[in-house]
């Protein structure tokens, strides 16, 4: 932040804002002093292991446990009808998604599977093992029906209605019409159009899901420790479907092994394992298996979307069209639903450049595969690929740069405020700063000139380029106003202790991203003393304020500004019993390095140990009526702007072998403006593992279902995450421009990443192969994508 | 993901392990490395009533014996990776061992467990055959060695009878002017390819002899090109020579489809890695027959 701006006093002691510091949590995680879910242990605890539907859509026609209950370590056999008796179906619908329909879904399945994966029996036994042996005695008698799995036919009239109640497969439709969109393509020098094809994919997290219900029946209260990202979600959702006030449930939150939206949703067994542990009166615990995980962690994507761009001769973007389909699975997913994500390619489509007719038509469609839902980067790398691709598309097809292309058409930096065609609203966005960044970064002339060498000598080597918008630090206006109970504001209480330390609760969460760093660090700056002084509690809804958790990329944004307000107000606090104590003005004293000092030189007053040590012994010595605070808790959410949006830019340079079809990743470049940065080495970091979750789905990663709705490639053997062997060297550099509506500037960087990488890989891809005439616009671009396209098989 | 319960026993000889092996039959399972076999019984597509660990045998040597590089059943990838009588005698099976899997895998993973597995997607039934070993097996009747051109016979399926196991393989020594290659095309560094080849050539004046191309991940087992390798040894070499061999493969291969790729696919793959091959027995980077736009 120094660079950009030289009036911060990062030269004073305590000034950790824009610094890359490392986590306090480093040392124990890597000692392996975490505290996951996945290793916890408590009392009487039972394990759980599900008998799991192997159709894709199948009657339940009846279950006998009898053997399965005799099994040794058995503790109990639970069906969904059994279940249902202590856990109310929910139904994942808010009301600003207009008409989005769902079924009710139970815990467990009470008398249809509509995924192979499905939860229909619960075993509960001593041991996990002692489990899994009791599930494969549990005899379900399935009748398989006709499974719905091609979301292209979903809509049509022969096509089974998986839930006949709703009258049709569409859970969501939306259209939107902006300006003169017959006008501009009509009246368009070239109009390109291309039908891009998105791989259903998933978040592979390192920890598995995992949860463990201690119902405490001497209480009459719950505690789940769970791996999750919003604990109070959780709290006010699972009091609700097990019939308990809010209050009778603490979900505890410790370390989290990654969770990149996953772990942000109810899962039915996950409320299963709670509700379990109420019925049976003991701690029963769950961890996902990797099959598990791969048939049951929320899809991502999946959607088929028919494009086109008008453009002038000139390189003028005159008209986006979009006709976007995508496949949710059977139930839209609770509580915030399988329709966000095509909301959003709707919103983003073409948000970064000035064109203004803008025509776009999504379908959310039911089929039995698993529910897809929000994952890193929630529409983005959707939006961007279309946007992107068709960008580099029409540039091909007038002959225009691509690096010109967007400098035509970028939203001019001076243009702010400004809105989308979509009507999303940009307080301050810096794309043509991070272009001119990012072409001197890669040297892009003489990268095109090198290019054009080495295709002399056959070898064919693309460029790709990718801008993006990404919404974060999302104000109510994602869930709240839609009905659900998901706080999009979050708190801080900071209180100084007795010997001078600084306890701060908060109720943003951590999943491993640095949310308990950049929290330490801002408080510490505003209070100003040593980060070392600061311990931060959080991820738990008995011990913290309320407040939305660590989703969105929202936790440095609208956590830290809690942090700086509560920081700042219980500075005001100290000052105040230290200038009753040493009878100043307060205005007169600010605190540096954990002493109250004479504000302008320095000189040391007292030390903060010596203000608490009289505020809570010798409150007698203090003049009568003066009660000292020593504790501040302040709130923050965004109120003028729905999202804080960033921007930024990719660029992608790789090589591709005509001859086999493989791609080889040679060098990556981000420019992003995520507002002030609060610690530059967690903002890479998030930016780096963002392209990378960006590459996977260009490349590798994909969710393979055949015809009768059977995940076939559920394993880490097949399912191929990207791997450090095939990464390129990443750079990143950033354009600062804070948002105005918190004092500490920042927005969000968590998804930025993975929401150009894909369109930046695509689009490098294309150029290297631009001599052979080739378009791909579908991902992962396999070697038999790309040998396909090539006309080689 | 937990194995259903097993027995467990660990032999202290070979005697003893094929005394085991003939009193439990087929619920036992051999054990090695354990880098295929943990998986299935954990995936539960595996449960043997007993596993007979082979880890306590003495099976681990490699040596020179002669014109024959002798190498233990259990010898684990990593030792062959660092052996230098391995790079200096057996320079495929040097030039195979980096792609095996990872060095986790490496670290536990045997010579005598990977080829008893006879995954076809893996790289060292194909070497083994390249190479014209021999696998040294051992059974109540005694020892015998099979020809691993012989050995593997589909897919997880070997000669090996139920009461045999592996002790070790013999590869006869490189011979002077004997060229090799290897290579295979994998998604992922570490995957199991998606088409590979393992070839041996001596090449003298401009001309292939005793070609052999054993092919993996393209059939149910490694298999041995042999149409296309007396096509590459029939004259000098040349494009078309090359051209006559790719073409050869449509009788010598019958990749099939899985979604790691088609037929058609894999049978492009190995076309473009025999004309590859071609190149660098030759050291002639014409004859991989680049495409150029």
């Amino acid at each position: 932040m120094n660079e950009h701006n030289p009036l911060t006093a990062l030269d004073r002691p305590n000034s950790y804002i824009g610094r890359a510091l490392p986590r306090p949590n480093l040392t124990r995680l890597l000692q392996g002093r975490g505290q996951y879910v996945s290793d916890m242990s408590l009392p009487r605890m039972a394990h759980v292991a599900f008998v799991r539907s192997p159709y894709a859509h199948a009657r339940i026609n009846g279950i006998d446990a009898t053997e399965a209950k005799a099994m040794p370590g058995v503790v109990a056999v639970v069906t969904g009808k059994e279940l249902a008796e202590v856990c109310t179906p929910w139904v994942g619908v808010l009301s600003h998604l207009k008409g989005l329909k769902s079924a009710p879904q139970h815990a467990i399945a009470v008398d249809r599977a509509c995924w192979q994966g499905e939860a229909v029996c619960a075993v509960i036994a001593e041991t996990r093992a002692a489990a899994e042996d009791a599930a494969e005695r549990v005899m379900v008698d399935y009748e398989e029906l006709e499974p719905v799995t091609d979301m292209m036919t979903a809509l049509d009239s022969e096509t089974p209605l998986i839930h006949p109640e709703l009258g049709d497969n569409l859970a969501f439709e939306r259209n939107l019409d902006v300006g003169e969109v017959d006008k501009a393509f009509a009246e368009a020098d070239a109009v390109v159009e291309a039908e891009f094809v998105f791989g259903r994919h998933t978040g592979v997290t390192l920890e598995p899901r995992a949860v463990i219900g201690d119902w405490n029946p001497g209480e009459e209260r719950l505690t789940v420790y769970q791996g999750t990202q919003a604990p109070h979600m959780m709290q006010n959702i699972i009091a609700k479907h097990l019939g308990l006030e809010e209050a009778q449930v603490r979900v505890v939150c410790k370390d989290v092994g990654g969770s990149f939206g996953i772990k942000v949703h109810v899962y039915p067994d996950e409320m299963a394992v709670v509700a379990l542990s109420k019925l049976l009166r003991r701690p029963v615990k769950y961890v996902a298996d990797r099959i598990e995980s791969f048939n049951t962690d929320i899809h991502a994507r999946d959607h088929r979307c028919k494009a086109k761009i008008a453009v002038k001769a000139d390189g003028l973007i005159t008209g986006f069209a979009i006709d976007d389909v995508t496949g949710i699975g059977p139930y839209s997913m609770y509580p915030r639903t399988s329709a966000i994500e095509a909301n959003q390619v709707v919103n983003l489509v073409g948000g970064q450049y000035t064109n203004q007719n803008y025509r776009a038509r999504t379908r959310v469609v039911f089929q039995n595969k698993n529910v897809t839902c929000q994952y890193r980067a929630v529409g983005h790398p959707i939006a961007c690929s279309i946007t992107e691709g068709l960008v580099d598309l029409a540039a091909r097809e007038i002959g225009m740069d691509p690096a010109a292309m967007r400098r035509r058409n970028l939203i001019p930096d001076d243009a702010y405020p400004c809105a989308a065609a979509s009507g999303l609203k940009f307080e301050s966005l810096s794309h043509h700063a991070s272009l001119d960044k990012l072409l001197s970064m890669m040297d892009y002339d003489g990268l095109r000139a090198e290019q054009a060498e080495l295709r002399k000598r056959g070898i064919y080597r693309g460029i790709g380029l990718a801008t993006f918008i990404e919404v974060t630090n999302p104000s109510a206006a994602f869930y709240g106003v839609g009905g659900a109970r998901i706080s999009s504001q979050d708190g801080v209480a900071i209180r100084l202790e007795a010997t001078g330390r600084i306890i701060v609760q908060t109720s943003i969460t951590e999943q491993g991203q640095g949310s308990e760093a950049i929290t330490a660090q801002v408080a510490a700056h505003a209070l100003g003393v040593p980060m070392e002084r600061v311990r931060v509690i959080l991820g738990d809804t008995d011990n913290t304020p309320y407040g939305g958790g660590t989703w969105a990329s929202r936790a440095a944004g609208i956590g830290g500004e809690a942090a700086w307000q509560a920081g700042k107000a219980l500075r005001t606090n100290i000052l105040a019993v230290a200038a009753s104590i040493l009878q100043a003005d307060a205005d007169a004293l600010d605190i540096v390095d954990a002493k109250v000092v004479d504000k302008g030189t320095d000189v040391e007053r007292m030390p903060l140990e010596e203000v608490a040590r009289i505020a809570y012994f010798r409150p007698d010595t203090l003049p009568p009526g003066f009660q000292p605070e020593l504790m501040a808790v302040r709130h923050f959410v965004p109120r003028e702007y729905p999202f804080a949006f960033t921007n930024g830019i990719q660029a992608s340079w790789l090589e591709v072998d005509p001859d086999t079809g493989f791609v080889t990743l040679l060098k990556h470049w981000c420019v992003e403006d995520c507002g002030t940065i609060i610690n530059p080495q967690l903002v890479d970091e998030q930016i780096r593992g963002g392209i990378v979750q960006g590459i996977g789905p260009a490349l590798y990663e994909h969710c393979l279902y055949d015809e009768r709705g059977q995940l076939t490639n559920a394993s880490m053997a097949d399912y191929l995450v990207p791997m450090a062997s095939e990464m390129p060297d990443i750079e990143v550099g950033h354009v600062v421009s804070p948002t105005m509506e918190s004092e500490l500037g920042a927005k969000g960087a968590g998804e930025a990443g993975t929401a150009g990488a894909p369109a930046a890989v695509v689009n490098a891809v294309n150029d290297a192969l631009a001599p052979f005439d080739v378009r791909i616009v579908e991902i992962p671009m396999t070697p038999e994508v790309i040998l396909r396209a090539l006309g080689k098989i | 993901m937990k194995a259903a319960a097993f027995d467990y026993v660990r032999p202290a000889s070979v005697a003893e392990a094929l005394e085991l092996l003939r009193r439990h039959g087929d619920a036992a399972k051999l054990i090695s490395g354990g880098q295929s076999l943990v998986p299935a019984l954990n995936l539960r597509l595996l449960a043997p009533e007993i596993l007979i660990d082979l880890g306590g045998l003495d099976l681990r040597s490699i040596a020179m014996d002669g014109g024959v590089l002798r190498i233990g059943a259990l010898a684990r990838h990593v030792d062959l990776l660092n052996s230098a009588l391995v790079a200096e005698h057996a320079p495929l099976l040097a030039l195979a061992m980096p792609h095996i899997a990872h060095p986790a895998i490496r670290n536990r993973g045997t010579i005598g467990g990977n080829l008893a597995h006879a995954d076809p997607a893996s790289e060292l039934p194909a070497v083994m055959q390249a190479l014209d070993a021999a696998i040294v097996v051992e059974g109540a009747d005694g020892t015998r060695r099979v020809d691993a051109r012989d050995f593997f016979t589909g897919i997880y399926e070997t000669v090996l009878a139920a009461d045999e196991m592996i002790v070790g393989v013999e590869i006869p020594v490189a011979e002077a002017g004997r060229r090799f290659f290897f290579h295979e095309f994998s998604r992922r560094s570490g995957d199991y390819a998606i088409v590979g080849l393992a070839a041996a050539a001596t090449v003298a004046g401009g001309t292939a002899s005793d070609v052999r191309l054993c092919y993996f991940a393209v059939g149910d087992k490694a298999t041995l090109a042999e149409g296309a390798g007396a096509a590459l040894s029939a004259g000098p070499m040349s494009v078309e020579r090359v051209a006559a061999a790719q073409a050869a493969l449509a009788e010598d291969l019958s990749p099939q489809d899985d979604q790691q790729g088609s037929a058609a696919t894999r049978m492009h793959l190995a076309r473009v890695v025999l004309a590859r091959a071609t190149a660098a027995l030759f050291d002639d980077p014409a004859l991989a027959g680049r495409t150029a736009a």
